[in-house]
């Protein structure tokens, strides 16, 4: 198929004070094509998407459309240009309609509510989507408000659209109808530029991909001319042997009991054990209560019913605050909000929760505290330029590995892990997967919640699949399990929906 | 990546750049009032006499000056000098020019032979010695005037540190519950309650002759009723969800109320001598509201910087959420942070109350403005989690520096108001520009 290059990108270098970003980056994008786009965190693919989005100039290079060489000075200029860029964190206006959101600063000096409303719906026809038009984006689904985000982008008639990170926050159904999207948009000569972790959708929609590592091009082929091995190596720069490190651990016994566990309309009655040395997966969709599970266990909420055992031992447990001093911790999925002081010290949030044993006549002990993060920094190979370096400056595999020090430091005899590799490259997920192995090796019990059913399959001993709030079902022979299998317990036997997750796999492979 | 650890050097500039900015006003108000200045009281008298002592040991000497304590004071450092150092004092005057007309003409009359006289500064300007035959009189003696700013005489400075005192000592617990992410705007009427309630006990345990038991029950109460206000506060954010500003609003009310209701709408003065010595006090030539502001600001920098409460309370601040689910016992903290600021406007209001030997429902007026104001020129965030107790020392001293600098000059109180407020404004400006800066590339 000979379709023509809409997007040029030739030698293109941004730099930052202390960091190179892109050096000598040149890309082309096709007409009606996917170009996928990967690299490890800090690879330079966020540095690209600001220099197409016009946020950002780049020191060297030009970009060339339809063979005419523009600058964008500013985001205007871009969307002018037809490039429209998706954001992991959407731009929508969560009190107004998605008809007043997609006219947002282009309303006619006379508004026509009809004809908007029409030219709305022909959009999202266009879309193959319905879209409930006049309730508040705020209560849309994630996936309704992406929907939303695309439509705009189309009003403004974009001919190449990037989206970063597009899947994050939606469901296994919800990627599969995104997809479906995609595939439509590139039917109308629409140019995409597909930029996510997720390396099985990366494949599944991509025609060709690109690799960036450390700022420079590294790769540019067809997408059946990689393998997933070949991709992540070239991505991490070296090579990975197992994806999953494989551990033998012996397999001890009951550490936490959790019996009947209830959250009203949350989590519903809910029991399981977790054994020393054993990593238990927890899976579900989204909203199937994983994570609120995860909160009661760790007394962020408080459960209506249930008891919580630890190596035999009945907990009360009301608070953070006493799930911490009996031992358990619970690693946040969502880092920025609920795991770290942004703003304070790499050195202060490690310590935060040991502060008493730190302190000696209620004065902390700095060299006790620094001896023992230094120790932290050594084995967890922790990536920092000096203990006072702000935690927000960190990449996300640090700062997990920040967080799972501060629990380490604390002895914990039950480690709860939420989405642990969310926002982590493959390089660092690695070694979050070998340090869980290692913390199962001491006898510790780990609990593990993650969507990823990949993960959850190459990292559990045992699954637990949740829906609806409770727990659809386990799977004890996780060598032979499939991601089918789990998928078809997490949706409960809904025949449609099964059929969703069939396609899906025949999609990716 | 190359090493990019900040130095010593480095990290002090940022963290408390704004200890430039004041010594930079403080340079800037030395050299605009730099005038020149006569050398008066104990200390001029002292200096003429060395003088005349140097030309001429046995002089025979009249020492002149005016009737003020100042002037008296010259001639007594004069005369003792003078005798002590062999002369011979013939008369002294303490008064105004016709006094001095009539000694002078009196000891030339009683055959006095005069080798000097010593005048001071003010005495200088009297036309009086011009009736006399200049060789009767003998060589005039005055202190030598000599260029020194106002600004950076050891008086002003103290003067100036002693006025910051009040709101320095309030700041230190405002910081702290703006370091949490919150405000307290009732400090101004619990000065004004601290300093009712101690006055009331008193008065009503022996007013003006009361005893140091009755004084340091008066203390007790009304450091009591401050710590409780604190403690409401901390107890309707913690347990309640209110906004601090809406709690610490209404106790800004209610506590003013409460001070015109319990003091009857008026001031109180039936205090004892012994009560102003805190307030208007000094040891070591420092004046003792200065001294509890020094010691105090000691202590809450190293509780906020080596303490495991002062981790927890700029991580409450940082992410309360994050703070919570580390067990940070987050309630405590808050409960804490309020309590202490409530204790410490209550500390404010006190000395106050000692320095002005009264208490007063409407002392105290828009403390709590001031206060934040020095908090915040000091470079704490009204977001919460970030600033320093120091910090806000200095903001407090900018404050005040600008204030007292331009009094000096003699700018209006209404031009002042307007520079004050922009003061505030480019401070916090510059905040922002430093902090984008830094945080620019994410």
């Amino acid at each position: 198929m000979g379709s023509s290059v809409l997007l040029h990108i030739s030698g293109i270098s941004k730099s930052f004070p202390g960091v190179r970003a892109l050096e000598d980056v040149s890309l082309r994008v096709h007409a009606g094509r996917v170009l996928g786009l990967v690299g490890e965190n800090g690879a330079g693919k966020s540095t690209l998407i600001r220099i197409l989005a016009g946020a950002h100039q780049p020191d060297r290079g030009k970009l060339t459309m339809d063979g005419q060489s523009v600058v964008f000075r500013d985001p205007v200029s871009a969307i002018r240009a037809g490039i429209g860029v998706i954001y992991q964190e959407f731009n929508l206006v969560p009190d107004l309609s998605p008809v007043e959101n997609l006219f947002l600063g282009r309303e006619s000096s006379l508004l026509n509510h009809r004809d908007e409303r029409q030219r709305a719906k022909n959009v999202f026809e266009r879309l193959g989507v319905s879209i409930p038009l006049d309730s508040p984006c705020r209560d849309l689904s994630v996936a309704q408000q992406q929907i939303v985000e695309i439509a705009r982008a189309l009003l403004r008639d974009v001919r190449l659209l990037v989206m970063d990170e597009p899947t994050a926050a939606l469901t296994p159904r919800e990627v599969d109808s995104l997809m479906q999207i995609i595939r439509e948009l590139t039917l109308q000569g629409i140019g995409i530029i597909y930029v996510s972790h997720r390396l099985d959708e990366v494949f599944a929609i991509s025609d060709t991909i690109c690799v960036l590592r450390d700022g420079c091009h590294i790769s540019t082929r067809p997408a059946e001319e990689f393998s997933r091995q070949s991709l992540i190596e070239m991505m991490v720069g070296r090579a990975i042997t197992h994806e999953y490190p494989k551990r033998s651990v012996q397999v001890g016994d009951v550490r936490m009991r959790v019996r009947g566990l209830t959250r009203h309309n949350v989590v519903n009655n809910v029991s399981f054990n977790v054994r020393a040395g054993e990593i238990l997966g927890i899976t579900g969709l989204v909203g199937a209560g994983r994570t609120e599970l995860l909160r009661l266990i760790f007394g962020a909420d408080r459960p209506n019913s249930g008891t919580i055992e630890v190596d035999g031992q009945l907990l009360t447990i009301r608070s953070p605050r006493d799930a911490i001093r009996n031992g358990i911790c619970l690693l946040t999925e969502d880092r920025k909000n609920e795991g770290l002081i942004q703003g304070r010290s790499v050195l202060e949030n490690f310590s935060l929760a040991s502060l008493p044993a730190f302190s000696r006549n209620g004065f902390i002990d700095s060299r006790t505290e620094l001896a023992a993060f230094s120790k932290y920094v050594k084995s967890l190979q922790i990536r920092i330029s000096s203990s006072r370096q702000q935690a927000s400056s960190l990449s996300g595999g640090n700062q997990q590995k920040i967080l799972l020090a501060r629990w380490l430091e604390r002895n914990a005899r039950i480690v709860v892990f939420d989405e642990p590799t969310r926002g982590i490259d493959v390089g660092a997920r690695h070694e979050i997967y070998q340090l869980m192995n290692s913390l199962a090796a001491d006898g510790r019990a780990i609990v593990m919640v993650s969507s990823e059913l990949p993960e959850i399959l190459g990292m559990s001993d045992r699954i637990l699949v949740m829906h609806a709030g409770h727990i659809a079902g386990e799977v004890r022979e996780v060598p032979t399990a499939t991601q089918e299998q789990l998928m078809t317990l997490a949706i409960d036997s809904s025949s449609t929906m099964a059929m969703s997750s069939q396609k899906r796999q025949d999609a990716l492979g | 990546m190359a090493d990019q650890r900040p130095n010593q050097l480095h990290r002090f500039v940022s963290g408390y750049g704004m200890i430039f900015v004041l010594l930079l006003l403080m340079l800037l108000f030395t050299i605009l009032t730099w005038k020149k200045q006569t050398p008066v009281g104990a200390d001029a008298g002292h200096t003429v006499a060395e003088t005349i002592l140097a030309q001429n040991a046995q002089a025979v000497v009249i020492v002149v000056a005016g009737a003020s304590d100042v002037e008296q004071a010259f001639v007594q450092a004069a005369e003792q000098r003078l005798s002590d150092g062999g002369a011979t004092v013939a008369r002294t005057v303490s008064g105004n020019p016709s006094d001095a007309r009539r000694t002078i003409t009196s000891a030339l009359d009683d055959g006095v032979s005069l080798t000097h006289v010593a005048v001071s500064g003010i005495a200088e300007r009297w036309t009086v010695f011009d009736r006399f035959d200049a060789g009767d009189l003998g060589q005039r003696v005055s202190p030598q005037p000599y260029s020194w700013p106002v600004f950076a005489q050891t008086n002003n400075l103290l003067s100036v540190a002693n006025q910051t005192a009040i709101y320095a000592v309030i700041a230190v617990g405002m910081t702290m519950v703006i370091i949490t992410g919150g405000i307290d705007l009732s400090v101004g009427s619990l000065v004004a309650l601290a300093s009712v309630m101690a006055a009331i006990v008193i008065r009503e345990m022996g007013g003006v002759n009361a005893g140091p038991g009755a004084m340091l029950t008066g203390v007790a109460a009304a450091l009591g009723i401050c710590s409780a206000a604190g403690g409401f506060h901390g107890v309707m954010v913690t347990r309640f969800h209110i906004p601090p500003f809406i709690v610490s609003l209404s106790m800004m009310m209610m506590a003013r109320g409460l001070a015109y209701l319990i003091a009857d709408g008026t001031s109180i003065s039936a205090l004892p001598e012994s009560w102003t010595v805190v307030g208007s006090g000094t040891a070591l030539g420092i004046p003792i509201p200065v001294l509890m502001m020094i010691v105090l600001y000691g202590v809450a920098h190293v509780v906020m910087t080596h303490t495991a409460l002062g981790r927890y309370v700029y991580a409450v601040g940082g992410n309360q959420e994050a703070a919570r689910l580390c067990g940070v016992p987050v309630r405590r903290v808050l409960v804490t942070v309020y309590i202490t600021c409530g204790t410490l406007a209550g500390l404010g209001g006190l000395i106050l109350s000692s320095k002005l030997a009264t208490g007063d429902p409407k002392l105290g007026m828009m403390y709590e403005l001031e206060v934040i104001a020095a908090v915040v020129v000091g470079g704490t965030s009204l977001m919460g989690g970030e600033g320093r107790i120091l910090g806000t020392l200095i903001g407090a001293f900018i404050i005040a520096v600008i204030k007292n600098g331009m009094n000096l000059l003699n700018v209006g109180a209404y031009e002042q108001q307007i520079i004050l407020g922009a003061v505030l404004l480019i401070a916090v400006l510059i905040d922002n520009l430093k902090r984008q800066r830094s945080g620019g590339v994410s």
